[in-house]
């Protein structure tokens, strides 16, 4: 294990100064993402146009810099993209943290795709990775309307 | 015994952890077991197994025996007045479950309170919750100041004609404050309140006394004092054990079965529901026989000395707050570093060996109190050392660096 991997500059640097934080004039989609082992709780702000694109996405909460990190980045990523672009590309991420060694959705250019690879560090804390799923299924929650609070409990299971 | 050579007893303490020493600093969550207790769990199962309290062999006879032994140990250690007086358990958890139903099932009503404290467990706080669920309880809880100490004048303005048990904790797991628990039920008896004692975090590391404190029930978690897992105390006062029903029903707890009626074991039976985690009670006694052969005043005197030596060092480091400064503080420190969350705490001082935990602790009403949504915790047992502490020091330093503070 490598605490270098796990806290690369990027991350530590998103945990400190997350993007796109706060709630977002006139959304229309939002979850509530709870990790019951910390406590931690996100709240995801998404407004989806007519045409079905994320015109805004945001979020309020706290937790740790993993966490801050993996929500900050995500709303970087997904942010612009059509519905069903920003489905592939969380269902790509959980992927990528659960087994595969890399991202292999075509909706990301290789920037985005390195960006999104610093949160890989994470694979071999396995007490950790909820921390960077939390927001990624509480914006699945949240796109598609599901309305539930996510509980990473049940998430991950 | 040299307090000194306490560690080598436990044989975890030779293994790497992340290729280093490893620094034990989770007690409060669960204690590690010393090679006595190790070595009675293995020989028991080797060489004495068997069911308890049925069967008339030999083997069963000794294992009860056995069994029994265990009980006269725990009552000393409490100083309860019988050995009928103590249950074994499942859990502390399981302990406070039994009170709260076989106690609420006759004596609590609709807008009858139960009165805790902000300091809680959730263990001590949900299963009364269940009577609030079921009969319409109210729950009220005593505040604590910033310093983690409960308010005793507002305790006593808490109580009413309608509180009907105080159930309270014997020592914070989060703060550390140990509890004015005779102070407390001296309160209780003037209005003939029964007091429940969470003595969880307690009972390895201060003096209990029972008869003393006066109490009417008393929650103990083996694992913590040194124990297997799988095995809690609960003492309660004879009369409520006579007077309560029993809380799960099955084989060893009844007198005699007919189609029509049945009839309850005597005490402690009544209370003992199927087969009991023997061979764990069995070597729970040789967790009692290790806490003895130190002496409570020295496990009392060693830890005192290495939460002092631990809050003087780590209130020395930049950007570390300590959570609560209360009067009276046992081994839990629970702190905060600004900027660096509690589970990045730990995962960093993890790759140096050193063992804390992260989270609310199972105390959310406690935190909501003291505005945290987490912190990390460095809970001391009787083998941490001066080095030990050092070597936390070291690793929160560290997190300091790798965040650049």
């Amino acid at each position: 294990m490598d605490l270098k991997e796990l806290y690369q500059d990027i991350i530590l640097e998103h945990g400190k100064s997350p993007r796109n934080f706060g709630k977002c004039e006139g959304y229309n989609r939002h979850a509530n993402g709870h990790n019951p082992l910390c406590g931690d709780h996100v709240k995801i702000y998404v407004k989806l146009n007519e045409e079905k694109k994320v015109e805004n996405l945001t979020f309020e909460g706290s937790g740790c810099a993993i966490s801050i990190a993996s929500t900050s980045i995500m709303t970087e990523l997904v942010k612009g993209k059509s519905f069903v672009s920003a489905q592939k590309i969380i269902s790509d991420f959980l992927n990528m943290i659960k087994s595969s060694s890399e991202m292999q959705s075509t909706e990301l250019n290789e920037d985005q795709k390195t960006k999104i690879m610093s949160l890989s560090g994470v694979k071999q804390y396995p007490m950790r990775v909820k921390c960077a799923t939390l927001a990624w299924h509480t914006l699945t929650s949240a796109i598609e309307k599901k309305g539930e609070k996510v509980n990473t409990e049940v998430s991950d299971k | 015994m040299n307090i000194d050579n306490i560690k080598s007893q436990f044989p975890i303490f030779s293994k790497k952890i992340n290729g280093k020493k490893l620094v034990y600093l989770d007690s409060a969550n669960s204690a590690q077991k010393p090679i006595a207790v190790i070595k009675r769990l293995d020989d028991f199962y080797k060489n004495e197994f068997s069911n308890i309290g049925r069967s008339i062999h030999s083997l069963a006879v000794n294992a009860t025996n056995k069994f029994d032994e265990t009980r006269e140990l725990v009552k000393d250690f409490i100083n309860a007045d019988s050995k009928e007086e103590v249950i074994f358990t499942k859990n502390a958890t399981e302990s406070i479950n039994l009170v709260a139903s076989s106690f609420g099932k006759h004596n609590i009503k609709k807008g009858d309170e139960i009165l805790i404290t902000e300091l809680e467990h959730h263990s001590n706080y949900v299963p009364w919750h269940y009577l609030r669920e079921s009969k319409g309880a109210i729950i009220k809880f005593a505040p604590i100041n910033e310093d983690g100490d409960i308010i005793i004048e507002e305790f006593k303005k808490l109580i009413s004609n309608k509180t009907k048990i105080i159930a309270i904790t014997h020592l914070s797991n989060v703060t550390g404050t140990i509890v004015p628990i005779k102070e407390i039920v001296e309160i209780a008896r003037k209005k003939n309140i029964p007091v429940l004692v969470d003595g969880c975090q307690s009972a390895p590391h201060i003096k209990i006394d029972v008869k003393d404190l006066d109490c009417d029930f008393y929650a103990i978690s083996c694992h913590k004092v040194y124990g297997p897992t799988g095995v809690g105390v609960l003492y309660a006062k004879k009369k409520w054990l006579e007077e309560l029903p029993p809380y799960v029903g099955g084989g060893g707890m009844i007198s005699e079965v007919n189609k029509n009626t049945i009839t309850y074991a005597p005490l402690p039976e009544k209370y003992e529901a199927g087969t009991m985690p023997t061979a764990e009670v069995v070597a729970f006694s040789q967790s009692i026989k290790f806490m003895n052969s130190i002496g409570i005043d020295n496990i009392v005197n060693h830890e005192k000395e290495i939460t002092n030596y631990a809050l003087d060092k780590m209130k020395k480091i930049n950007a570390v707050n300590i959570v609560g400064n209360p009067k009276n503080k046992a081994g839990v420190i629970s702190f905060t570093i600004k900027g660096v969350h509690p589970h990045d705490i730990s995962t960093i001082v993890d790759e140096e060996g050193v063992a804390i935990r992260a989270g609310h602790h199972c105390c959310q009403i406690l935190h909501q109190k003291l505005g945290l949504l987490a912190t990390a915790r460095a809970s001391i047992g009787v083998y941490n050392t001066k080095e030990d502490i050092d070597m936390l020091c070291h690793s929160i330093e560290k997190c300091r660096k790798v965040f650049d503070l």
